[in-house]
């Protein structure tokens, strides 16, 4: 046996060992779980990795991701400079002329889903009652398919577009975008259009966890509990999350080595729906980060963001709506959302690298105006605020540690906490909640993610990815059980391949 | 006795054990100013970044290169990855046949090769870089029985004159350079379509109108050492023995002049005058951009 051959038997020997040990955490946690289980969607969203990438300039996946779809800072850099790695295969006109630049990825699994308590029918009662059950679900399943297809057009004119499925076909336009880079030959301006992901550092479109409780950034999409809550059907819906990708357009820039970074975007403010649903204005997010090398350390990156933006609370109404009862649903007029109102997402964000361990740090503070926070319209004629209505702030923070002790390797684990530092709603201890009057707590809508898994990925190429992926995901929430108001909690358990082509 | 004998062969086995350590320690490190680079850590980035093109064995034979005459439908790459295990290197500011010094691949690393799929690998950090270079140096035993070859003094670059660039001229002309970069320097002379590589790959003269930078740095000072030490491993041979450092500038002076699209104080002052003015002109063939950054 030569002295590759024993050294890649040692290194395959030692990954095995290591994935082993997410396998047996996951299997003891499965064990001691004994409560029941629920159903819920399969995760939404889709998540990036690029073999066309990786096949167009022949390297492999491991060299833009630290472990596919997480980008490595090399793999950052080439994002930022417009899918281009600056050498002879740029431009398209390089390319075999057969080549198309289509990645799919899919997942496939399977999966065991609790919630402790789930409000169901209660099969005693003889006049509609209900009860509330720990329910448990488990069995095989796949997720969305996502088609992306990205590059460049010619030299610093790069695209991306993502058609992406939910698990029962229904496509939908993640990503649209086309981008003119290194505007006046510089790395500072470059200028996106259409709809994609805002530039978070922490890409939840390249998250690494699939459960249905971690499969989203929590703190990317929290919105209070008291919001809405359907009281007033002049309220249109309020949705909103720095992790979905918003439609408009993006000034980026960086340095050469990607160590600066900057971005700035206005954005139409819809949270990412085409056709213009809900009002006119404009939302601006804005993001900067440095980094810096600390010895043999490694890079390390500590940046800030915010959105700014506002969404309406009500609708300009048809002339049909002869009821004298202003409903959004039936009557408003798309596109015209007015009594906008304000919210912001800001925070500070940290990635630091221990050698082969990294961890990000994240802080979140947010608040929504409280129009938005209790679902009322701006408008007295529509509605009035609830006594003592406030708007609702809270605080969040996100830890998320990676063990890569190779390519082929990742252990994660993340925790994310968020904590209401003002409710929009009176405080009434004693009380359950009660739409648009009163709040039980100070921790009313509080709420806790844990999550702990791993990937390896048996072999790495340029031309395919594949991964063995096990997680476990527990969520916490205080006081939103349905009927009795106790805490919600949900648990997530999954096994499966994912794979890319 | 038997103690003695049993503690005699365990500290042996020890001292046999400890040695390989302590010989692999001494091979696996480089110094790029004040960064040491360990091989240990650059086994680990190579196989991130790097096998995919240079291979495994460091062969230049990964997954990648399928040699001319592989699947026709396939990508190839136009240039078969660095053989480290041959331990011949084009960019070096050592002489022709020697080995680089640990700053000249250090160098490779960060601006990449260009006309080749060698990405910069400025994004890395100074150790990252600094650890690739020294688990490099494994691959092949030349780098434990040679050092690299002494460092090419370069002296100052002399004013830029109109007379240094036609001397330039004359020397492109005196010493065949256009046999194979072409009489314009578009790497299309008539020698181009027959020269090979050390691996018997047929290679491209460099094209100075296609664009600003050379394979091994853009700058005047690494333009002089790139045919004062030749490019190993291609047939651009070293010129240290064929020409003066004053006529080395000259030529310099001239081939920037080449450069038809790049702005350089070498270029406006050739087309400052008539002579450069008109070969200027007829050189900037007008056609379509093709997005290929270049004007074709």
């Amino acid at each position: 046996m030569s002295h590759w051959d024993s050294t890649l038997m040692k290194r395959r020997m030692r990954y095995l060992a290591f994935s082993a040990l997410p396998v047996i955490l996951v299997l003891t946690i499965l064990l001691a779980d004994t409560r029941p289980v629920s159903a819920l969607p399969i995760p939404g969203g889709s998540v990036r990795a690029i073999p066309a990438f990786a096949r167009k300039y022949g390297m492999p996946c491991s060299s833009c991701h630290q472990a596919w779809p997480m980008l490595s800072p090399f793999g950052q850099a080439f994002k930022d400079n417009g899918y281009q790695l600056g050498n002879e295969r740029d431009a398209p006109i390089y390319q075999n002329p057969a080549y198309w630049p289509v990645t799919f990825r899919m997942t496939t699994f399977w999966h065991r889903e609790n919630e402790n308590r789930m409000q169901v029918d209660d099969p005693t009662s003889t006049t509609g009652g209900q009860m509330q059950a720990n329910v448990t679900t488990h069995g095989f399943d796949w997720s969305g398919l996502d088609f992306h297809t990205g590059g460049t057009l010619a030299k610093n004119v790069s695209f991306y577009v993502l058609p992406s499925s939910d698990n029962t076909g229904a496509f939908h336009f993640e990503t649209v975008f086309a981008r003119l880079d290194n505007l006046a030959g510089s790395s500072w301006f470059n200028v996106k259009l259409g709809k994609f992901e805002l530039d978070n550092l922490l890409s939840e479109k390249r998250i690494l966890t699939l459960t249905n409780v971690s499969g989203v950034y929590t703190n990317y999409h929290y919105q209070p509990a008291t919001e809405n809550n359907g009281l007033n059907p002049a309220f249109p819906l309020f949705t909103f999350g720095i992790g979905d990708n918003q439609v408009g357009l993006e000034l980026m820039g960086h340095s050469k080595d990607d160590r600066t970074r900057y971005s700035a975007s206005i954005l139409s403010s819809n949270d990412g729906s085409p056709g213009l649903p809900t009002n006119r204005t404009y939302d601006g997010y804005f993001t900067f980060s440095q980094a810096f090398q600390v010895g043999s350390l490694g890079l390390q990156r500590v940046g800030a963001f915010a959105y700014i933006g506002q969404a309406p609370t009500y609708f300009q109404f048809t002339e049909g709506n002869t009821s004298g009862v202003p409903d959004n649903a039936t009557y408003g007029v798309a596109g015209t959302g007015i009594g906008n109102e304000s919210f912001y997402r800001a925070g500070l964000i940290g990635q630091f690298y221990v050698k082969k361990y990294d961890l990000t740090a994240m802080y979140f503070h947010s608040s929504d105006n409280k129009y938005l926070a209790t679902g009322t319209p701006s408008n007295p004629a529509y509605g009035t605020l609830p006594v003592g209505a406030r708007n609702a702030t809270w605080n969040g923070a996100l830890f998320e540690s990676h063990y890569t002790p190779s390519p082929q390797l990742i252990l994660i684990q993340r925790v994310e906490l968020i904590r209401m530092s003002q409710q929009a709603l009176p405080i009434a201890p004693g009380t359950p909640y009660i739409p648009g009057v009163s709040v039980p707590s100070s921790s009313f809508g509080n709420e806790d993610v844990y999550t702990f898994g791993g990937r390896y990925y048996p072999f790495i190429s340029s031309r395919a990815g594949f991964a063995f992926h096990g997680e476990y995901a527990f969520s916490h929430q205080v006081g939103l059980s349905p009927i009795t108001g106790q805490n919600l909690d949900f648990s997530s358990l999954l096994f499966g391949f994912d794979f890319a082509f | 006795m038997r103690k003695m004998n049993i503690s005699k062969c365990l500290v042996g086995i020890a001292v046999l054990l400890a040695a390989p350590l302590l010989v692999s320690a001494q091979q696996v490190e480089t110094h790029i100013g004040k960064v040491t680079g360990h091989a240990d850590t650059g086994r680990q980035l190579y196989f991130r970044y790097c096998w995919g093109c240079h291979g495994f064995h460091g062969t230049g034979t990964g997954e990648n290169w399928i040699p001319t005459g592989g699947f026709p439908d396939t990508p190839n790459l136009n240039i078969q990855p660095r053989n480290f295990v041959a331990a011949t290197f084009k960019c070096r500011s050592t002489p022709t046949g020697t080995l680089p010094t640990d700053q000249d691949l250090y160098n490779s690393l960060v601006r990449g090769l260009t006309m080749s799929n060698m990405p910069s690998w400025i994004t890395l950090t100074n150790q990252n870089r600094a650890d690739l270079v020294a688990f490099i140096k494994t691959f092949s035993d030349r780098w434990k029985t040679d050092k690299p070859g002494p460092e090419l003094s370069v002296p100052a670059e002399p004013a830029l004159t109109v007379q240094s660039i036609q001397h330039g001229k004359e020397l492109f002309t005196k010493l065949e350079c256009w046999k194979c970069h072409g009489p314009e320097g578009r790497g299309d002379g008539p020698s181009a379509s027959t020269l090979t590589d050390s691996n018997d790959e047929p290679i491209r003269p460099y094209n100075f109108a296609a664009g600003s930078r050379f394979k091994c740095g853009t700058t005047n000072h690494d333009l002089y050492k790139i045919f004062m030490t030749g490019l190993d491993g291609t047939p651009m041979p070293s010129f240290a023995d064929v020409i003066k450092p004053e006529d080395a500038w000259d030529l310099v002076h001239y081939l920037r002049t080449l450069q038809v699209y790049h702005k350089s104080p070498e270029l406006a002052l050739w087309e400052g005058t008539k002579e450069g003015a008109e070969i200027v002109k007829a050189q900037k063939v007008r056609g379509t951009p093709t997005g290929s950054g270049v004007n074709q």
